[in-house]
């Protein structure tokens, strides 16, 4: 009985391979994200983690394997046969990137209303509705305001909704993302390097808010940092990868000890980084 | 100082046919960084489409002006969208993802396409129409004889042009297609990945474009009475340049270089050399991008690092 048996998997990702021509980014990739929970993805530059988010996320067909999404009413979506805006509208899945990727030439409450396209697109039934005005559309509208703003509040920049998002300060540019992403109400969210140029203060506020979604939202989190406090702080389960392959799992204590994933990081020999630990114990 | 008031209206009227096809240049723009060479050519489609339709209606009988005008109206503008459509789909969209060049050179040969078709389907010569719309106000009576005049015609470019311009305005800023648009202009992948479907963002610019130059290939109709196969290069080329004058991406500047280049086409035409009228307006564009590179409205482009 394999382990996504008995674990509750929101993301099963099986043998997956995705080759650059000669260069193999991921290689034979398989691990699990569970529902409900906080999952990392850590692993030095270069290990394939963006790799393997462009491949969730549609942007990279891989070469081999598979990805199945779970969602809540048993209803199951293979991962690489979608793409484009189907990932959101169909998979639930949505994601950040390294860099900030908002529309800075948009407040912040118009980026969080375009995330509630979907919602909004079903409401105004094909536009038509929309432009007529009809009462069902104008609910529909209003029940989007009303998310966008709570969003808001939750990510203290009420008070600047109407400014454009690129002339926010960066920490909120980057919880502001955060947010956007759950305006589309997904089931995994995934989120590259959202800790990257924060201050330790800014990231503090990040793990509080993570942990905020997985409470309150239930939203399973697929996350690839750096910043190890925040690591090890939130994540419920920590996959390692170094040159494409896993190199090791499990709870953040247990990976933070293993020596392989210490040989991965300071780039010393396995042999080397066991006994440096045997010799410290 | 008649004679100046006078050529000002004119002038007006001129640059509002030319802004409303401006702004289908400078939306496809903003979208899809292409320019839509074809755009102007879409706009005698509209002007032919509209002279059919009229035409289709006074054979059945139809006297009443106000309805005919509404029914033309409508009609063009939905047929010219579908032309619209029709030419993304076809001649852009396969070509998306290929190199930057690329949708441009098939925009040019979409633009002989379609002159040679209209050329073919509707004959080589100047269609005509009677003045459909007739009477106007004199304004000022001068010493010396000279009429300042407002014809009815020119009231209805003028209304219509602000009309759509308003009603364009706030399908921009305030709707969930406009938000799209403006989402899909800044990022397209992030807007995809926010469920946002590009493609269809992208074929609703093009239809809107498309249905702005409808109106004003109609407008055109009413106000010189006549249509030709070749009369959407001359005026494409002209919304192009009020385009890039105004900052090309920017609504408003559309409307503003459309202006522009109308009053100083016409206020050469009064002054100077109808000859070099062309010219004139060139010349101008020439200075202000040298002034000006991103026009006047445009917003410099700025890089992140």
């Amino acid at each position: 009985m394999s382990a996504d048996q008995i674990l509750d998997h929101i993301l099963s990702v099986d043998h997956l391979s995705m080759r650059f021509g000669g260069i193999v980014a991921v290689n034979d990739l398989s691990f699990g994200a569970e529902r409900r929970k906080i999952t990392a993805l850590i692993g030095p530059n270069g290990a394939g983690k963006t790799t393997v988010f462009n491949c969730i996320t549609g942007f990279y067909k891989p070469t081999s394997g598979s990805m199945r999404l779970a969602h809540d009413d048993g209803h199951n979506i293979q991962l690489e046969r979608l793409n484009d805006f189907r990932i959101s509208k169909q998979a639930k899945v949505a994601r950040t990137f390294q860099n900030i990727r908002l529309f800075p030439g948009m407040t912040a409450l118009e980026n969080l209303m375009v995330a509630q396209h979907n919602a909004l697109m079903r409401a105004s039934g094909l536009t038509l509705l929309g432009l007529i005005g009809a009462p069902s559309w104008r609910v529909a509208e209003k029940a989007a305001i009303d998310l966008a703003r709570t969003w808001l509040e939750r990510i203290d920049l009420l008070d600047r909704a109407d400014d454009a998002a690129g002339n926010l300060p960066y920490g909120d540019q980057r919880r502001l993302e955060i947010a956007r992403a759950m305006c589309t109400e997904p089931a995994l969210l995934c989120l590259d390097e959202p800790a990257a140029g924060l201050n330790a203060r800014e990231s503090a506020s990040l793990s509080e808010l993570l942990l905020s979604i997985r409470a309150n939202q239930g939203t399973s989190i697929l996350l690839i940092e750096h910043d190890m406090s925040v690591v090890m702080e939130i994540s419920d389960h920590v996959v390692v990868m170094d040159y494409g392959v896993k190199i090791a799992e499990g709870t953040p204590q247990h990976v933070r000890d293993d020596p392989r994933v210490i040989a991965a990081y300071l780039g010393a020999d396995e042999e080397e980084a066991i006994a440096v630990m045997e010799s410290g114990t | 100082m008649d004679y100046f008031a006078q050529q000002l209206i004119n002038g007006l009227v001129l640059g509002s046919i030319y802004g409303l096809i401006a702004i289908g240049y400078t939306m496809v723009y903003g979208i899809v960084g292409m320019i839509n060479f074809a755009h102007g050519d879409i706009f005698m489609i509209g002007g032919f489409i509209a002279l059919i339709t009229f035409l289709i209606l006074v054979s059945f009988g139809l006297t009443a002006i106000p309805l005919i005008l509404l029914v033309v109206l409508l009609v063009s503008m939905a047929i010219t969208a579908l032309y619209g459509w029709t030419v993304e789909r076809i001649a852009y969209r396969p070509l998306r993802h290929s190199f930057r060049l690329a949708p441009m050179l098939s925009a040019i040969g979409m633009s002989f396409v379609l002159t040679n078709y209209s050329q073919v389907a509707q004959g080589a010569r100047v269609k005509p129409v009677p003045p459909i719309i007739t009477g106007g106000y004199t304004l000022h009576e001068g010493s010396g004889g000279f009429v300042v005049q407002l014809s009815n015609i020119q009231i209805i470019v003028v209304i219509t042009t602000v009309v759509l311009l308003a009603l364009f305005t706030w399908l921009v800023s305030s709707t969930r297609l406009g938000r799209d648009m403006r989402a899909c202009e800044q990022d397209q992948t992030m807007a995809s990945l926010l469920g946002v479907d590009v493609d269809r963002t992208i074929s609703m610019t093009f239809v809107i474009g498309a249905a702005l130059a409808a109106v004003a290939g109609m407008m055109y109709l009413l106000y010189y009475g006549l249509v030709d196969f070749f009369m959407g290069f001359v005026a494409g080329i002209k919304a192009f340049t009020a385009a890039v004058l105004g900052g090309i991406g920017s609504l408003p500047g559309a409307m503003l270089g459309g202006l522009l280049i109308g009053l100083i086409e016409t206020l050469w035409s009064a002054y100077f050399s109808v000859e070099y009228k062309d010219v004139a307006a060139f010349s101008i564009l020439i200075v202000v991008l040298i002034f000006l590179p991103t026009g006047l409205l445009g917003r410099p482009e700025v890089e992140k690092v």
